[in-house]
């Protein structure tokens, strides 16, 4: 944790320290502040001048690379997320932790695959604050790797993941992202969320001290957290953005959020409702101490469409999260 | 480009312009193609999915108010999902005031055609079919409106359903008519819903033909005021093919018209054939629950006039043999649990199972004779099924 802290703070550093000398005398890197908040869908990423360099992700004056403590599993992408808040304008802080970011925002997230000089950037996500909320906009890179266009309607993509499968990888389409960015009808940023970044990185970018700042595990660490944060964290992230109140899955009844403690709420013992064939031979979402009889389990280690979950956003089955949940559930003390 | 200065000026106030029709044909791209119109339609257009089999490999979804999407017959445009790769349904909407008419979905790997907080939806003469029939691994639900005010469902057709063909859930205001559900595990599902009508059906070779359902540890409890009439119930003996962990995996085969939990309900003017484990049955909610919110029983639930050819000639129950030899060869077509409140019409036999509490199973059950009284007073139907309103975009 320590160390990704510190190279993020570093790289920011060195953004800055570049930006500070050359920011009045080069006015082309900085973000394009109307194509984030006019009326229109830009049809290329390069209009909202993000980045100093695209196919290299060197991100323009004001936008700061974070990262995730927990990050949401997609297929072994490699993620690079930035954000973007406009000069003068102040983050805060909701009751939930979610951080509210200024209108004129903007949340940048690109999926990448391979390597070095074999990484190849599929699509960059952004999520922009305008006036009349926010709007979600996947962009797909050319096979030059020069620019991203907009693909309002998602694409389908051949490609090999880390572990080498070789998968069909989705970029979503624009109703796609607010499936999982849903909440009460409304797109909403899903990530940031102050439990869920380092406490160091919002107080050195925002000047803000929430109280759970920092509070889910480093997913890299989660061996030295409980099986229960890391569980729970890896759930928070990975599910609770449909299950929950509001969002949608909440007529499923299931509500995976970090702060939820009521065990039939998370699961345990409660019985599937629309689940279908999702279910198994399985009874219940979560068995305390049987994983291998507990649906939510079950449904994460499928690949096969309306068993899977998530039911958007990966083709492969994630290893080290069902690990992480499996450990969680047979832990789990028997009720 | 032309579109957002349009939007524009509607929303500076400018007189509201014409809607738009978009038109899309099968072929190379159909995905791309209807899925970008079904983004970019503005409120007030209309998306024809002119004939043919569109092969299409995600769910599609549509998030626009004020939509329409009409193909040319339930026979003629075919979304076909059965090559799909993703997604948990075929179609998936999440907007108000849409009207889904005139085209089939096949084959979709889960739900069929999802609607979810899409107030005022009119679903009519569509199709949802599992093309191999009856099998565990079809999709849950053909028809699937969930948490949503208003919900029109007229002409439409499903099979194959591993769950419910046509299924309302955690809704208000709801009319399912006209419709044909057959070879489901349950045909037809009004599940911890209100308000809902459901008339001149025909609900055939499904395990259970039509369910009335409320269940506990749902967001929208509290199922009632349920009106059950005019439909075809016939021969519903499709053994159960539902995975084991839903509810349906618990109904019998052969079960006509089931009531679980739920307040309010009338059963009436209903024919009912060849539904051997029982024409009519209603009953609490059958496991054990702990969420103080919920009702578990079946309360003042009313069976008037309906025709009965027959009872239950061949229950999926324990003790079938001496059940049906106590009741001189089948059992009477209405069958109770003994708990909550039924008024059933005079003439109507019955049986009870005579049980004192809820959750406890089948072992203390003392089955005798029907003796309950007839309804005392007539049904209140007020604010019973989906808004008039919506009755204007069948035309």
């Amino acid at each position: 944790m320590t160390r990704h802290l510190a190279i993020l703070l570093l790289a920011g550093a060195s953004f800055a320290a570049a930006f500070g000398v050359r920011a009045t005398t080069l006015p082309m890197h900085q973000v394009n502040d109307s194509a984030v908040v006019e009326k229109s869908l830009p049809r290329l990423l390069s209009q909202f001048r993000f980045f100093e360099d695209g196919p290299k992700q060197v991100p323009a004056y004001r936008v700061m690379p974070y990262r995730l403590n927990t990050p949401l599993y997609s297929d072994g992408a490699e993620k690079l997320r930035f954000v973007y808040v406009p000069m003068g304008e102040q983050v805060t802080v909701a009751n939930d932790g979610l951080l509210q970011f200024p209108v004129g925002s903007a949340l940048i997230k690109t999926f990448a695959f391979g390597n070095g000089a074999d990484r190849r950037l599929i699509e960059t996500r952004v999520l922009l604050h305008r006036a009349d909320g926010w709007l979600a906009l996947p962009y797909l890179w050319n096979a030059e790797q020069t620019e991203a266009e907009l693909a309002v309607a998602g694409a389908r993509i051949d490609l090999t993941t880390p572990k080498g499968e070789a998968i069909s990888y989705r970029v979503p389409n624009k109703n796609q992202c607010k499936e999982c960015h849903g909440l009460d009808g409304a797109v909403t940023p899903i990530g940031p969320k102050a439990r869920n970044l380092s406490a160091e990185w919002i107080e050195a970018s925002f000047a803000l001290s929430p109280a759970d700042g920092g509070a889910m595990p480093d997913w890299e660490d989660r061996d030295q957290a409980s099986a229960e944060a890391a569980a729970r964290a890896y759930l928070d992230v990975n599910c609770a953005h449909c299950h929950r109140p509001g969002a949608t899955a909440s007529n499923s009844g299931l509500d995976l959020r970090w702060e939820q403690d009521d065990p039939k709420a998370l699961g345990v013992m409660k019985r599937p409702v629309a689940a279908g064939r999702g279910a198994g031979a399985h009874l219940f979402d979560v068995v305390p101490g049987e994983p291998d009889q507990s649906i939510l389990l079950h449904r994460m280690l499928s690949n096969e469409p309306g068993v899977a979950m998530p039911e958007l956003g990966k083709a492969t089955v994630d290893e080290e999260g069902t690990e992480a949940v499996r450990r969680w559930i047979a832990e789990m003390p028997a009720r | 480009m032309t579109r957002i200065a349009i939007f524009a000026a509607l929303l500076a106030g400018a007189s509201p312009l014409a809607a738009e029709t978009h038109t899309i044909t099968p072929g190379d791209g159909a995905q791309e193609r209807l899925q970008e119109a079904l983004i970019l339609a503005e409120p007030g257009d209309e998306i024809v999915l002119e004939a043919g089999r569109y092969t299409l490999t995600d769910g599609l979804s549509l998030d626009v108010d004020n939509v329409t999407v009409r193909g040319a017959g339930m026979d003629g445009t075919v979304l076909d999902f059965t090559t799909q790769a993703g997604a948990g349904e075929g179609l998936l909407v999440t907007s108000d005031n849409v009207t889904l008419r005139d085209f089939a979905v096949e084959n979709p790997k889960g739900d069929g055609i999802k609607s979810k907080g899409a107030d005022n939806i009119v679903y009519h003469r569509l199709r949802v079919t599992w093309t191999r029939g009856p099998h565990p691994e079809n999709g849950a639900y053909a028809i699937y409106p969930v948490e949503s005010t208003g919900v029109l469902v007229d002409g439409v057709k499903v099979t194959g359903a591993s769950d419910a063909g046509i299924y309302v859930g955690q809704s208000d205001r709801i009319t399912v008519r006209n419709s044909i559900a057959e070879a489901n595990v349950a045909g037809i599902e009004i599940e911890n819903s209100r308000n809902a009508l459901v008339e001149h059906n025909v609900a055939t070779r499904n395990t259970g033909g039509i369910l009335v359902f409320d269940l506990p540890d749902l967001p929208v409890m509290g199922g009632g005021n349920v009106i059950v009439r005019n439909n075809l119930v016939v021969a519903n003996d499709t053994p159960n093919f539902a995975p084991p962990g839903n509810i349906v995996a618990g109904v019998r085969r052969g079960t006509g018209i089931m009531v679980m939990a739920n307040e309010n309900v009338l059963i009436e003017d209903n024919i009912l054939s060849g539904n051997p484990t029982a024409p009519v049955m209603v009953i609490a909610y059958v496991q054990p629950y702990d969420d103080e919110r919920y009702n578990p029983l079946a309360r003042n639930i009313v069976v008037g006039e309906n025709a009965f050819d027959g009872g239950g000639y061949d229950p999926q129950l324990d003790g079938a043999e001496m059940l049906t030899a106590a009741f001189g060869g089948e059992l009477p077509p209405v069958m109770w649990d003994g708990l909550g409140s039924l008024y059933v019409a005079e003439g109507t036999p019955g049986w009870t199972l005579n049980l004192t509490e809820q959750g406890k199973g089948l072992g203390a059950a003392r089955p005798a004779p029907l003796t309950v009284e007839p309804p005392a007073s007539a049904f209140d139907a007020s604010g019973i099924g989906a808004p008039a309103e919506l009755e204007t975009r069948l035309k």
